[in-house]
């Protein structure tokens, strides 16, 4: 019989600053070279039993805990948080965050250095390791001269040094585009099968992680383990969604055509779906009996045009090349491509907070290159990624109401603005509330309703589903199509290719600095050409409609979206 | 993203640069130590021809380092204007001995002997600036840390300016698109509007900051902790290089700046070179 190398036995923790438990009863083991994906919504625990495993818990966040844990057969509360770090290696969140030292080599050497490995050893260590994650050709790079596959790689390098027994990656995916997400996940594939470790991911989204063979999954919901059971069986049985997590595509794709999904069905991946005949004829006979919505798009004026625009924060260096599109009033567009394409730099140039070196951008005919980043603002609302960034006062009332003070309106008018405000955000019953006791998403609707005060015709958006499970994601992303609907025009820049296809019917797909493609979002995902330059990801819709020999898979990812959200707004009602 | 480089590492291939951290540490702080205390001119006109030297031979432009040099110029100036202010007769004292050239009004006469200390102050800061300024500019900051630690700093301490290095790009970068999004939303930190109002409005970009840079601080206490930050009593350092020949050599030119400037200084026994007797 193998011990396992991880093993909770009736585990339960409660953090010392928190009123009640945040796990409860947990019974996990984990053997050696297994590979365990740990599921869950935001809050479900999940990072919590990441920090047990690793140790930060009790080291860095104190509590109280309950059963039993060990850790290649020691106890974390009993040894240090270093003999923890030579049998787990754990790569976080933040590639920037966690990139320690100043270049590539030094920070992959960083737990060598702290072990007094001389010098000789350790630079041939390094360059073994290097090599393993292909980075050794930039071991002299700065972190800033690198994209996020890269850093993830050099973190990935720097715990493999210390010859590990359990990789734990928390939230891998988090900060990376489509396509280097699917390189990652196929890098941590490869390692574990060079060193055999075991390989814990936490993550939510559930799909991008099974792109590569995974042995088990735990669903986490509210500090308990709701469900333990090989991927197979898993994805055939449980219902994710009342969890917070989002099943595969096809899956759901196989389930509105009344395709059952069972453990024979070998559901794990869309290239080893066992589909028979049956199966096929059912998925091509929903295509048939269900119209796409598309075409239906009416024709209104341009609100936003970018003309010739060009911009280069050095002159060596032109970040933005020509670029030329306009938005229609009332659109709700995607703004895409891999990091370093120049998305954010385009949203800077529109929001005046730099100055284009050539071409121009006109709001509804007229050049705003004369108008001040406030006047700006008065039409062109821009919204930073990460709320934290924004707030600033400690009340949702005095937050809302910043924009106004700048304005010199009167106290009555800027009440009765604040007020219908909150109103449209879904804030009003909180407006007495300090900021602190709101959830990430509601935080993330007090700053748009920062924004929207100022009453601009256009909002863009900075990634604004990042780090967001998929409840939510739902929320906030329902929330902006309310907007859209009440005619806001939204302009969103992300990563997130479910949210592309779902809730915004155009695309605009950057690379380089170049503007590669605009037209519909389920055509973007549906070129492979294009897919593979903009560092995107075909979604398994696509494989899954050639699969059924359908011929047209950009129509088929068009008829379900449709369908889904016609569907969503159902159960709604 | 754009860069105001006002001091940092240059990249070039130097003999100065070439030599190790350690190195580049030791001769700076043998040399701060010999300018700071010696009074001597002819030791620091001796100092200031090897500093154009050294300077020289590192490769770095004056025009590099411009910026700060001429905040340095400004803080001499005003540096020599208060010390006249408050003591006009200071150098009379220190030389014992008064040779009037004119009176400006009241006590602010001006000596030969005021004259030649205002001239000895001005000596030392352009001898001791210039190499401080080059020791930053030709060090690799990789070795800073490393650098520190091997002239017996705790390696937590030398860890702290590594990770002072690392992180205060990225805090820039954050602190401008704060200050963008911030400015989107009526935030003005231009001259117009009133003192108080200016510094109400920091805090709106202030407050976002600290709080994104204590998030930054605890991942990045955790990530250290997680891969063994503190372990042991010392710690080896993947940048440190090897003394040289050459690394030698300067250091013992180090030693002997220091006590042939302060043998100089203190032979006639005292450390201010009197040449009224």
């Amino acid at each position: 019989m193998v011990q396992p190398v991880i093993s909770f036995k009736d585990y339960g923790f409660q953090y010392t600053a928190q009123a009640s438990p945040t796990l409860h009863h947990i019974n996990l083991n984990i053997y050696p070279g297994e590979k365990v994906l740990i599921a869950g919504a935001s809050g479900s625990g999940k990072s919590t039993v990441g920090s047990c495993i690793n140790g930060l818990i009790p080291y860095a966040y104190p509590g109280e805990s309950t059963g039993e844990l060990l850790v290649g057969g020691k106890d974390p509360g009993k040894e240090s948080i270093f003999a923890l770090s030579q049998i787990v290696g754990t790569v976080l969140q933040d590639t920037d965050g966690q990139f320690i030292g100043l270049t590539v080599g030094e920070d992959i050497a960083f737990a060598l250095e702290n072990d007094c490995v001389p010098q000789e050893q350790m630079k041939a260590t390094v360059q073994k390791v290097a090599e393993l994650v292909d980075i050794d050709h930039h071991l002299e790079y700065a972190p800033h001269e690198l994209s996020g596959g890269q850093k993830q790689r050099v973190s990935l390098a720097g715990v493999m040094v210390e010859d590990v027994k359990v990789l734990l990656f928390d939230e891998p995916l988090a900060n990376l585009d489509p396509a280097a997400g699917r390189v990652t996940i196929e890098l941590i594939d490869e390692v574990q099968k060079r060193t055999g470790a075991a390989v814990i991911i936490i993550e939510h989204r559930l799909e991008d992680v099974l792109w590569r063979r995974v042995d088990r999954i735990v669903l986490m919901d509210e500090g308990r383990i709701v469900a333990d059971m090989p991927t197979r069986a898993f994805l055939s049985d449980t219902k994710l969604t009342e969890h917070g997590i989002r099943e595969p595509l096809y899956l759901t794709a196989l389930r509105y055509a009344g395709v059952p999904i069972t453990e024979e069905l070998e559901p794990q991946h869309v290239d080893s779906l066992q589909l028979s005949e049956e199966h096929k004829e059912k998925v091509r006979a929903w295509y048939q009996g269900n119209e796409g919505n598309g075409g239906a798009a009416t024709q209104k004026k341009d609100i936003l045009s970018v003309e010739n625009l060009s911009f280069g924060y050095t002159p060596q260096k032109q970040n933005l090349k020509n670029v030329s599109f306009s938005i229609k009033e009332g659109e709700m567009v995607s703004i895409v491509g891999k990091n370093g394409a120049g998305k954010s730099t385009l949203a800077k140039l529109i929001c005046g907070f730099e100055k284009p070196t050539a071409g121009r951008i006109c709001l509804e005919g007229r050049d705003l290159a004369n108008d001040t980043i406030k006047e700006r603002a008065q039409r062109i609302g821009y919204v930073m990624q990460n709320p934290n960034q924004m707030i600033s006062k400690p009340m949702i009332w005095d937050e809302v109401e910043m924009a106004l003070l700048a304005s010199g309106m009167s106290e009555q008018a800027r009440k009765e603005r604040v007020e219908e405000t909150l109103k449209i955000c879904g804030l009003y019953p909180f407006r007495k509330w300090p900021v602190s006791a709101l959830s990430f998403g509601q935080k993330k609707r007090v700053t748009i309703a920062g924004i929207l005060v100022q009453q601009p015709r256009i909002i863009i958006l900075d990634e604004p589903t990042a780090g967001q499970d998929y409840h939510h994601y739902t929320e906030i992303m329902e929330f902006l199509k309310s907007l859209n609907r009440q005619g806001f025009t939204v302009i969103m820049i992300t990563h997130d290719m479910h949210l592309m296809l779902e809730y915004t019917p155009r695309a605009i797909v950057f690379c380089e600095g170049e503007l590669l493609a605009d037209t519909t979002s389920a055509r973007v995902l549906n070129d492979p050409k294009l897919v593979q330059k903009a560092n995107l990801k075909e979604t398994s819709l696509y494989t899954l409609s050639l699969r059924c020999g359908l011929e047209k898979p950009q129509e088929f990812t068009e008829r379900f979206i449709a369908y889904e959200e016609a569907h969503r707004e159902r159960q709604e009602r | 993203m754009a860069q105001v480089a006002i001091l940092n590492y240059i990249k070039r291939q130097s003999p100065v640069h070439e030599l190790t951290g350690t190195t580049k540490l030791i001769f700076f702080i043998a040399w701060s130590i010999t300018s700071m205390v010696t009074f001597d001119t002819r030791v620091l006109l001796c100092m200031l021809l090897i500093g154009a030297v050294i300077f020289r031979i590192s490769k770095i432009r004056i025009r590099d380092i411009s910026v700060v040099l001429g905040l340095a110029a400004v803080f001499l100036l005003l540096n020599n204007f208060f010390i006249y202010l408050f003591t006009p007769e200071y150098g009379v004292e220190l030389y014992e001995s008064r040779t009037l050239l004119f009176t400006i009004v009241g006590r602010y006469t001006v000596t030969a002997q005021q004259l030649f200390y205002h001239l000895n102050i001005t000596l030392k800061v352009v001898c001791v600036v210039p190499i401080a300024l080059l020791f930053i500019a030709c060090t690799d900051p990789s070795e800073f840390a490393a650098s520190l630690a091997r002239i017996g700093v705790s390696y937590r301490a030398g860890y702290a300016v590594s990770l002072a290095l690392r992180y205060t790009p990225d805090v820039q970068r954050e602190y401008r698109n704060i200050s963008q999004a911030q400015q989107a939303r009526g935030i003005d930190l231009s001259g117009k509007d009133k003192l108080f109002t200016r510094l109400k409005n920091s805090v709106a970009i202030l407050l976002p900051l600290i709080m994104s840079s204590l998030n930054r601080i605890e991942t990045v206490s955790n990530a250290m902790e997680l891969r063994g930050f503190g372990k042991e009593k010392t710690r080896t350092w993947y940048a440190r290089r090897r003394l040289k020949r050459a690394d030698w050599l300067t250091i013992g030119f180090a030693a002997a700046i220091l006590a042939v400037g302060l043998t100089v200084t203190f032979m006639d026994g005292s450390r201010y070179y009197n040449p009224f007797t």
